[in-house]
């Protein structure tokens, strides 16, 4: 007996070309939350697949409470004790949530009992839910309830929770600290992603680097500053994006009373925005996903059309005009979801530079494409946001999410935009890229564009927003400056603790 | 024109032989659809089901005999779609056009020689003292057992996907396959079973036209009830209840409107013979204009990468 809760010895693990983790050891004792840090692509998630017994090591070994713990598949895992909530919620949106925690248990009672039991352990932990909704029509952070009761009812010994608290509210996730503390004094280990190192520095006890797939350092995370820890995981200084002081110009865009549907069945519909945005200035948007980004977005962009007189840039009323008149007029977007979205998959990136850059630029005459200038811009792209890629000429899926998010917001950086509107701009990309592209967009600012970011990363906005506002249920709160914001005040706007009240209908 | 000459009773009894055929295969298809599989080869299974259970009736003597064969000859054809689509990974809809149209060519094949054979003849359930009951009993209660079996499977299937744990993993599955792999649920397998359960119905709903609704064999005898069976799946929004009220809608239409042109209404053939098509199609419009959807997953391929 060695008194550990899982020894994990020398797991490897490589996929066709890359070696996803290669020879990584540690340990998690009883009661413990142990951190597990690292860049995107550094191989947490396939680390959590293989103790989640969703994917199998090449070689090492695990041993679970002194025994020898080798799950082929996750029941196995979930009958030994190990919990898991995911990242990209595992969740069925057209059932209830009863129906939803029953399909994660192994033999779950009589429905009306499973019910009783959500109602009671949901209360017990401080996360209220009603096991009669429909997923489909829960919050981000409710949502995420239903996958910690799931796991919670299973008195799990190890609960992994890969980037937890990517869509909540600060207060949401004060809230799931509280619980997390609960879960760790009676007994519970959990195993905890993320790379938000201030979160890791509240929480836990222990943490474990990883980069490229290896074992960088341990360290005590309350013992440790968190620009130490985020040079063990990126293994060199980080640059931070730097702003000059510019004076805002004129109104370049301006949104009066937008108001509209959203087309998905469990999107938010947009209610009554009103902002102006100036030459020089950056605007960023909070908020929990699935708040009216994505319409705001789509509204921009103009793949939602508008009445008449809601959307104007630069005194020009655009409301009912399409995507193309708009970029040609300045105003470019880039979407969150990149592949499908703002990139075709199955597409060379030289054909998806031609789709959004091919007015702006100038790559098509009389209907006709002029593939060399189509060619020569991609590879400016590639080389102004240094983006890891053989060529052009290479698919778009081919290339990893955050080199394609650079290549994504490149394009349209790369377009000198009159008004850039960007949602969650750095979303799955490292440190060190993520400063490269809000340095691209502080400078598009400087330069005396109108920048929006949406995003849900608070940090972010903080770094490069001048003037800060929330999305809540469709609806925008007030525009204050960003300096001197408080979290409090910015969890207030986000809309406060979601869903506290509804939850006891 | 002598509308007296319908009978009203003998109509709404023909009604329910009418719709028995396209409610079975549209129920297996529910399945299916239920577990994010799109299939639309209903036709050809049925049309193989039909020919199938046709010559094992006639060589067997016995209708049940086949029966049986049917539904093992609608899910023997409906295993290569399965094959193609959750092994090879291929398309969904061209797999399920392509398996129709194999079955039409493989049900005539095989039924070049039994063409102007009679099958043994399936007889009628006649309960005593309920087939008695006057206007009720001969309406309800004096038809063969297959249609009582069809409106036993309407249950069956909505209690299956109601109330047990097999009928929530299927939903699961269809909803979202993903994270029903991530939960560590078989989807292949269950879509597999699925698949072979849609096969075995539409293989009943055919024989139950060759053996009982028309009793011969004629190539193409299906003429589209495999397709109607398709449509009513999506109008009935997936809901087993409701398929069964579309399939006696469009039962009901096909008699009413045979016994109008007996009758000789002064409306043009034409537009009769389409108005069960269109009746039932309204109908169901106007009903699936609540909120519920297709299955997310419905006629996605599933691939288990890492």
């Amino acid at each position: 007996m060695t008194g550990k809760l899982l020894s994990i010895r020398g797991l490897t693990k490589a996929y066709p070309g890359v070696v996803a983790n290669s020879d990584v050891s540690f340990e998690i004792e009883p009661g413990e939350v142990h951190a597990l840090l690292g860049e995107n692509g550094a191989g947490k998630s396939t680390l959590v697949k293989m103790i989640y017994g969703l994917v199998k090591p090449d070689s090492g070994d695990m041993v679970l409470q002194g025994r020898e713990y080798t799950p082929a598949e996750p029941q196995a895992a979930r009958a030994a004790g190990v919990a898991m909530v995911f990242q990209h919620f595992s969740l069925f949106d057209a059932l209830n949530v009863a129906e939803n925690v029953a399909l994660g248990m192994a033999n779950p009672p009589k429905t009306s009992e499973l019910a009783a039991k959500i109602t009671s352990v949901s209360e017990q932990y401080g996360l209220p839910l009603d096991p009669w909704k429909i997923v489909g029509d829960l919050s981000a952070g409710e949502r995420q309830r239903v996958e910690i009761i799931r796991c919670l009812l299973q008195d799990p010994k190890l609960l992994i929770m890969d980037e937890p608290t990517s869509v909540l509210t600060p207060q949401e996730v004060e809230i799931l600290f509280a619980t997390l503390r609960k879960l760790k004094a009676e007994g519970t280990s959990i195993l905890y992603i993320s790379h938000k190192l201030e979160e890791i520095r509240a929480l836990c006890d222990e943490a474990t680097i990883l980069r490229l797939g290896k074992k960088v350092a341990t360290c005590t995370p309350r013992e440790t500053t968190a620009a130490q820890m985020a040079e063990l995981m990126v293994g060199s200084e980080l640059h931070r994006p730097e702003r000059a002081v510019t004076v805002p110009g004129a109104v370049r865009l301006a949104l009066r009373g937008l108001s509209v549907k959203s087309p998905g069945q469990f999107g938010t519909s947009l209610k009554d925005i009103s902002l102006e945005v100036r030459a020089g200035e950056v605007l960023g948007l909070a908020g929990v996903a699935g708040n009216g980004q994505d319409e705001l977005l789509a509204a921009l962009a103009g793949e939602i059309l508008a009445k008449p007189g809601m959307v104007v840039l630069d005194g020009t009323e655009i409301g009912a005009k399409g995507p193309g008149v708009r970029r040609k007029m300045g105003l470019l977007t880039g979407p969150e979801e990149r592949l499908g979205h703002a990139a075709a998959p199955n597409m060379s990136l030289t054909e998806n530079a031609l789709l959004t850059g091919a007015e702006r630029e100038g790559l098509m005459q009389n209907g006709f494409l002029k593939w060399g200038k189509a060619k020569s811009f991609a590879e400016a792209i590639i080389k102004r946001f240094d983006v890891r890629t053989p060529g052009p000429e290479t698919a778009a899926r081919a290339l990893s999410g955050g080199n394609l998010q650079k290549f994504v917001i490149g394009r349209e950086v790369m377009q000198r935009p009159d008004v850039l509107v960007v949602n969650q701009p750095t979303w799955g990309v490292d440190a060190s890229a993520a400063a490269v592209i809000r340095q691209a967009l502080l400078d598009l600012a400087v330069g005396g564009a109108a920048i929006v970011v949406i995003s849900q990363d608070l940090d972010e906005l903080m770094e490069v927003a001048d003037n800060f506002a929330a999305l809540n249920e469709g609806r925008l709160s007030e525009i204050r400056p960003a300096k001197g914001l408080s979290m409090e005040e910015i969890g207030l706007m986000m809309g406060g603790a979601h869903g506290l009240e509804v939850a006891h209908v | 024109m002598d509308l007296s000459a319908i009978n009203p009773i003998l109509l709404l009894a023909s009604l329910m032989v009418a719709a028995t055929a396209v409610m079975i295969a549209a129920l297996g298809e529910l399945i299916v659809e239920r577990a994010g599989v799109l299939n639309l080869g209903v036709e050809g299974m049925m049309i193989t089901g039909a020919i199938v259970g046709f010559a094992a009736a006639v060589h067997s003597g016995s209708p049940t005999v086949g029966f049986i064969a049917a539904a093992a000859g609608g899910a023997g054809l409906s295993l290569l779609f399965a094959l193609l689509t959750q092994v090879a990974l291929a398309n969904q809809v061209a797999s399920g056009l392509a398996l129709t149209l194999f079955g039409l060519g493989l049900s005539s094949l095989i039924g070049q020689s039994y063409v102007g054979i009679k099958p043994p003849s399936t007889p009628k359930l006649d309960i005593p003292l309920l087939s008695d009951i006057p206007v009720l009993g001969p309406i309800v209660f004096r038809h063969d057992l297959m249609v009582y079996i069809g409106i036993a499977l309407v249950a069956v299937v909505w209690a299956f996907l109601k109330f047990t744990r097999a009928g929530l993993v299927l939903r699961a599955v269809g909803e979202n396959h993903d994270a029903a792999h991530a939960l560590g649920y078989k989807v292949v397998r269950i879509r597999v079973m699925a698949i072979l359960f849609g096969g075995a119905c539409a293989g009943l709903g055919g024989a139950y036209i060759s053996l009982i609704r028309v009793p011969q064999w004629t190539e193409g005898m299906t003429a589209g009830v495999g397709w109607i069976a398709l449509a009513l799946v999506v109008f009935a929004s997936w809901k087993p209840w409701r398929v069964l009220l579309g399939a006696y809608l469009f039962g009901g239409v096909t008699v009413l409107q045979l016994n109008l042109q007996a009758a000789g209404i002064a409306i043009p053939v034409e537009y009769l013979s389409m108005s069960p098509y269109l009746i039932t199609i309204l109908v169901l419009v106007i009903m699936s204009a609540d909120r519920s959807a297709a299955p997310a997953s419905l006629g996605r391929i599933f691939h288990a990468s890492q």
